[in-house]
C-alpha cells in the first residue's frame, strides 16, 4: 500500500466517522422526541432499530435475496428493492414504537419519572430477551447492495454505502425538521413538549401526539437499522445495545428535546470515534462518547444545543 | 458502641452458623444463588443510600464493583501469589483478605469522591446519564489495561479464607464472607437512616433547596452518599472476584448497573427492606424460571418471563413491592390477622 | 445603633427585566418588620438574594456586619437567618417532628462515625435534636401531630411546620414569605400573635412579606413598601396607611 499523509488518513476517519454519526443522529432524534414530549428515556428505542433490521431481514428472505444455510455470501439487492424493504420495516417499526407506548407507557403517564424509566428498561429486556427467542441467539448474515463501489477523492476513499447512509439521514432529518416546524401535527408535538397540560387545554390531542411522535422516532430508528446492517452485514438481537446508548449519548450532548441537537451530537461522536479509533487505540474509541458526555454535562447539563430551566422559587 | 460490638460479634457467629449449615445440608448450586443473592443485596443497600435516600439518581454502580474488583482482585494475587501468574487456585491469609477488602472499599470511595463532586452540579436525569458515563468510562479504560489483562481481565484469584472448622464444599467459605458484609451493609444503612445524617440526606431528596435553607450541607452529604454507595460496590466486587476466582470488565457493564437500580426500584426505593427484597427478586428470578424454560425446551424463556414480570409489575404496582415502608414488628404485626392490638 | 441586616443599592436583573431596583433595607435587632407590596413588587427576589439563593447583579448585604453576597444559602443558614417559603417545602416523607429536627441538624457536633458506630455522642445529639424539636413544635401548637408524616398535615399547620422548622435552625433573622396566604380571619389571628410571640419570647427579629395588610399593619413596627422592584414608601404603620402613593399602588392607577 502506498504512504498515505496523515491529513489523507485523518480526512478518510473524518468521512467514515461521518458515516457513523449520521446513524447516531437518526437513532439520536427518536430518544430527543421521547424524552422532549414525556421526559422519558426510551430505552425500548434500541431495541426498536434492532427489530428494524430484522424486519428488513425478513423481507428479504421472503424475496429470495437470502444466502442458504450454508453460509455463503448473502446475494445483492438492487437498490429498489432496498428502498421497499426500508420502508416496510419503518412502517413495522412505528406500529411497534406505538403498541409499546400504549401498553407500557401510557398507563404511567403521571406516575413519576422513575417508574416509566424503569418499565423502559423492562421492555428493552423484553425485546432483547425475546428476539433472541424468536430470531436465535446466532448472528443472520444481511444482504449488501448491488454493487459496492468505492470512490477516490484526492486518496480518500467513499465507498457508496457510506454515501447512501449520509444522503438518507440528511433528506430525514431535513423532513422532519420541515415536519415539526411547518405542520399541524408538527405543531402539537412543539406544544406538548413544551407544556403537555396546556397543550390538551388548548385542545391538542395529547394522546395521538404522543403516539405519533413515537412512531417517528420508530421508524428512523427502523431506518438506522437497516442502513448500519447493510453496511456490516450481520445482525442480532443484542445488536442496538450499544449504539443505543451512544446515540442517547449523542442527543444529550447535542441538547435534549433539540432536533438540530441530536444531529450534531451524532456527527460529533461519529467522527470523534472514528478518529480516535484510528490514531488511537478502538479500545477508547468506546469511551470517547462517555467523555464528551460528562464534559458536555459539566459545562452546559443542557447540552450543546439545549435550552436551560430554572426552577422557580 | 459496645452494642456495635456485641452486634458484630452475633453477626460472625450468626454467618458461621450460616456457612456450616450450608456447607453441611445444602447443595452447591443453591448455596451458589444465596452467593449471588448476597452480593446483590451489598450492592442494592449501597446505592439505595444515593438513589433512595438522597434521590440522585445514580446508573453507575458497575463502576464502583469493578473498580473494587480489580482493586481486590490485583491486592489479593499478589499478596498470595506474589505474581501474575498461572498456577492452582489458593486461600487468601486471613489479614490479607480483609486487607483487600479495605482496599477494594477505599479505592471505590475515592472515585465516589471523584464522581460525586462533579456531580453535585447536575440534578435529575443529568446526573443519572452522567454516572452512566462514569460507570462505562472506567470499564473502558480497564479493558484498556494491559497489566491487568485487558478484556479478559484477571484470572487466579485465590479463594476467600479458611475458617477454623469450616469444611463442606472444597472448605469453602463464601457464605461467611458474602453474609457477613451483607450483614455490616443493612445494619449501617439503617443506621445511617436513622440519624441526623439520615434526615439531611432525605431533606435533600424532598426538597434540596430548603435542606440548603435549613443549613444542610448538600453538596458535602451527596458526597457522604456516594461514597457510602461505593466503598460497599467495592467490597462487593471484591468479594465478587474472590467468589468466581476471576473478573473481567465486561463483567461490570452499564446492564449490570441497571439491574441494580431495577432492584431498587422493584423493592420500592428508600427503604432497606425493598432492596433487599429487589435483590432477592431479581437475582433469584431468572432461576426459579429455568425449570419452566427447560420443561417447554425453550431456550431464553425465562428471561424473557422475566422481563414481562419487570414491565406487569411497574405498570400495575410503580411504587415498588415495599413503596418507600420498612420490614418492621409493626407492620408484621399488621400483617399477621387475628393478632391485631384492641386500641386502634 | 448598627442594623442586623442591611442592604445597600440591591438590585437584580433576569435578562433585561430589573426585578428589583436599589432595595435599601435596613432591619434592627429586636424589630418586627414587614416588607409589603403588590404581586410581582419583587418582595420575593429580595429574599432569595437575602437567603443566598439569587445573586445580587448589584448592591450589597450584609448581615450582622458581614457581606452576605456570594454566600450559598446554608452559609447563609449559618449565619443566624432562616426563611421559610411561599411555596410551601416541607420535607413530605419526614414526620412532622423529624422535619423540625432537621432545622437542628447544622448545630450537630458528631460525625458520621458516631452515628454509624452508634457512639453516646450520637444518643446525645438525637436527644438534643428532639428535645428542641418537641418543644418549638409546642410553641407552634403542633405537638400532637408530632408523629405524622408532614404530608398529612393541614395547610395551616404546614404553614406552621415550616416556622417551626426554620427556628430549630436558631436564627437570629426569622424571615416569612407570605406566612398567612391562603388561611381564614382566624388562622391569620393566631398566626399574628404567634409571629408576635416568636419576636417577644424568643428573642428573634423578624422579617416579614405579607399581602396581607391588615396583619402587617397590626403587628410591624416598620414597613417598607415595594412596586415594580423600587421602594416607594418607608415608615411606621400609621404612615404608609396615609401614604398616597401606597393607597394608588394598592387601590388601582397601576
Amino acid at each position: 500500500m502506498a504512504e498515505v499523509s496523515l491529513t489523507t488518513e485523518l480526512l478518510q476517519y473524518v468521512a467514515n466517522g461521518i458515516a457513523k454519526g449520521s446513524t447516531y443522529a437518526l437513532m439520536a432524534v427518536g430518544y430527543t422526541l421521547v424524552y422532549g414530549v414525556l421526559q422519558l428515556i426510551n430505552f425500548a428505542h434500541a431495541e426498536v432499530y434492532m427489530l428494524g433490521s430484522y424486519f428488513a431481514w425478513f423481507q428479504a428472505k421472503w424475496a429470495g435475496y437470502l444466502p442458504d444455510d450454508k453460509g455463503a455470501r448473502a446475494e445483492t439487492v438492487p437498490i429498489g428493492m432496498v428502498a421497499l424493504f426500508v420502508a416496510g420495516a419503518m412502517a413495522a417499526c412505528a406500529l411497534v414504537g406505538m403498541l409499546i407506548e400504549r401498553v407500557a407507557y401510557r398507563p404511567l403517564r403521571g406516575a413519576g419519572r422513575l417508574a416509566p424509566l424503569i418499565t423502559a428498561i423492562g421492555v428493552s429486556l423484553l425485546l432483547q430477551y425475546g428476539g433472541q427467542v424468536v430470531f436465535g441467539t446466532e448472528p443472520k448474515l444481511f444482504p449488501t447492495f448491488a454493487e459496492t463501489r468505492v470512490y477516490d477523492v484526492g486518496g480518500v476513499k467513499f465507498p457508496n454505502t457510506n454515501i447512501y447512509i449520509v444522503l438518507t439521514s440528511v433528506v430525514l432529518m431535513l423532513g422532519l425538521t420541515l415536519f415539526v416546524n411547518k405542520t399541524r401535527p408538527g405543531a402539537a408535538m412543539r406544544a406538548c413538549s413544551h407544556d403537555m397540560r396546556t397543550a390538551r387545554l388548548m385542545g391538542v390531542n395529547v394522546n395521538a401526539t404522543v403516539s405519533l411522535t413515537f412512531a417517528i422516532g420508530s421508524a428512523l430508528a427502523a431506518v438506522a437499522g437497516v442502513l448500519v446492517a447493510m453496511d456490516q452485514p450481520a445482525i442480532t438481537p443484542l445488536m442496538g445495545v450499544r449504539i443505543g446508548l451512544k446515540a442517547f449519548v449523542a442527543a444529550v450532548v447535542g441538547g435534549i428535546g433539540s432536533i438540530p441537537g441530536a444531529a450534531l451530537g451524532g456527527l460529533l461522536l461519529g467522527v470523534s470515534e472514528s478518529v480516535v479509533s484510528g490514531l488511537w487505540k478502538p479500545v477508547y474509541s468506546e469511551a470517547v462518547a462517555f467523555v464528551f458526555l460528562i464534559v458536555v454535562l459539566l459545562v452546559k447539563p443542557s447540552g450543546i444545543l439545549g435550552k436551560s430551566v430554572r426552577e422557580k422559587v | 458502641m459496645p452494642r456495635t460490638i456485641a452486634l458484630l460479634m452475633a453477626g460472625i457467629v450468626g454467618c458461621y452458623g450460616l456457612n456450616w449449615f450450608l456447607s453441611e445440608f445444602i447443595e452447591v448450586v443453591y448455596v451458589d444463588y444465596l452467593n449471588l443473592i448476597g452480593l446483590s443485596i451489598i450492592l442494592a443497600v449501597g446505592l439505595n443510600v444515593v438513589n433512595g435516600l438522597t434521590g440522585q439518581f445514580s446508573i453507575g454502580h458497575a463502576g464502583f464493583m469493578a473498580v473494587g474488583a480489580f482493586v481486590g482482585a490485583l491486592a489479593s494475587i499478589l499478596f498470595t501469589y506474589g505474581e501474575i501468574a498461572a498456577g492452582p487456585l489458593e486461600h487468601a491469609g486471613l489479614a490479607q483478605f480483609l486487607l483487600c477488602l479495605l482496599f477494594s472499599g477505599v479505592a471505590a470511595g475515592v472515585l465516589g469522591v471523584v464522581v460525586g463532586a462533579p456531580a453535585l452540579r447536575l440534578r435529575g436525569d443529568y446526573l443519572a446519564i452522567a454516572t452512566l458515563g462514569f460507570g462505562e468510562i472506567t470499564r473502558i479504560l480497564l479493558t484498556a489495561q494491559d497489566s491487568l489483562g485487558g478484556p479478559t481481565g484477571l484470572k487466579r484469584i485465590p479463594k476467600m479464607p479458611l475458617l477454623p472448622g469450616a469444611s463442606g464444599w472444597d472448605g469453602g467459605t463464601s457464605v461467611f464472607w458474602i453474609y457477613l458484609f451483607v450483614f455490616v451493609v443493612i445494619v449501617l444503612a439503617v443506621r445511617l437512616q436513622r440519624s441526623t445524617f439520615g434526615r439531611a440526606l432525605i431533606a435533600i431528596r424532598e426538597n434540596e433547596l430548603a435542606a440548603e435553607t435549613m443549613g444542610v450541607p448538600s453538596a458535602r452529604m451527596k458526597v457522604v452518599a456516594f461514597v457510602f454507595g461505593a466503598f460497599f460496590a467495592g467490597i462487593a466486587g471484591a468479594l465478587y472476584a474472590h467468589y468466581q476466582h476471576s473478573v473481567r470488565p465486561d463483567d461490570f457493564t452499564a446492564v449490570r448497573s441497571i439491574e441494580v437500580i431495577v432492584m431498587l426500584v422493584l423493592g420500592g426505593l428508600g427503604s432497606v427492606t425493598g432492596a433487599v427484597a429487589g435483590a432477592v427478586v431479581v437475582t433469584l428470578l431468572p432461576q426459579l424460571l429455568r425449570p419452566i424454560e427447560e420443561a417447554l425446551g425453550i431456550d431464553g424463556l425465562s428471561m424473557v418471563v422475566y422481563a414481562l414480570l419487570l414491565v406487569t409489575m411497574m405498570v400495575f404496582r410503580p411504587q415498588g413491592i415495599f413503596g418507600q415502608r420498612e420490614l418492621s414488628l409493626k407492620l408484621l404485626r399488621r400483617l399477621i390477622p387475628g393478632r391485631r392490638k384492641e386500641s386502634p | 445603633m448598627t442594623a442586623l441586616l442591611e442592604t445597600r443599592g440591591l438590585t437584580i436583573r433576569f435578562g433585561g427585566l430589573c426585578a428589583v431596583d436599589c432595595c435599601d433595607l435596613s432591619i434592627q435587632p429586636g424589630q418586627l418588620f414587614g416588607l409589603i407590596g403588590p404581586n410581582g413588587a419583587g418582595k420575593t427576589t429580595v429574599f432569595n438574594m437575602l437567603t443566598g439563593v439569587y445573586l445580587p447583579s448589584e448592591g450589597t448585604v450584609h448581615f450582622g456586619g458581614k457581606l452576605v453576597n456570594g454566600r450559598n444559602p446554608v452559609q447563609v443558614a449559618r449565619m443566624g437567618m432562616s426563611r421559610t417559603f411561599q411555596n410551601i417545602r416541607l420535607f413530605d416523607e419526614l414526620s412532622v417532628l423529624e422535619n423540625a429536627m432537621t432545622g437542628a441538624h447544622q448545630h450537630a457536633r458528631i460525625n458520621l462515625f458516631d452515628s454509624l458506630l452508634r457512639t453516646g455522642r450520637h444518643f446525645r445529639e438525637e436527644e438534643r435534636q428532639r428535645d428542641k424539636a418537641y418543644r418549638l413544635l409546642e410553641f407552634m401548637g403542633l405537638e400532637d401531630r408530632a408523629g405524622l408524616p408532614a404530608k398529612a398535615l393541614p395547610y395551616g399547620h404546614r404553614r406552621r411546620l415550616e416556622i417551626a422548622r426554620a427556628l430549630a435552625t436558631e436564627p437570629k433573622l426569622l424571615c416569612l414569605d407570605e406566612p398567612a396566604a391562603g388561611m381564614n380571619t382566624g388562622e391569620k389571628a393566631d398566626l399574628a400573635k404567634l409571629i408576635r410571640r416568636i419576636r417577644d419570647e424568643l428573642k428573634i427579629t423578624v422579617l416579614l412579606i405579607e399581602h396581607d395588610m391588615k396583619l402587617v399593619m397590626g403587628i410591624c413596627e416598620v414597613v417598607q413598601v415595594l412596586e415594580y422592584g423600587k421602594t416607594i414608601a418607608r415608615g411606621t404603620p400609621a404612615e404608609i396607611q396615609s401614604n398616597p402613593r401606597v393607597i394608588e399602588a394598592y387601590l388601582g392607577g397601576g
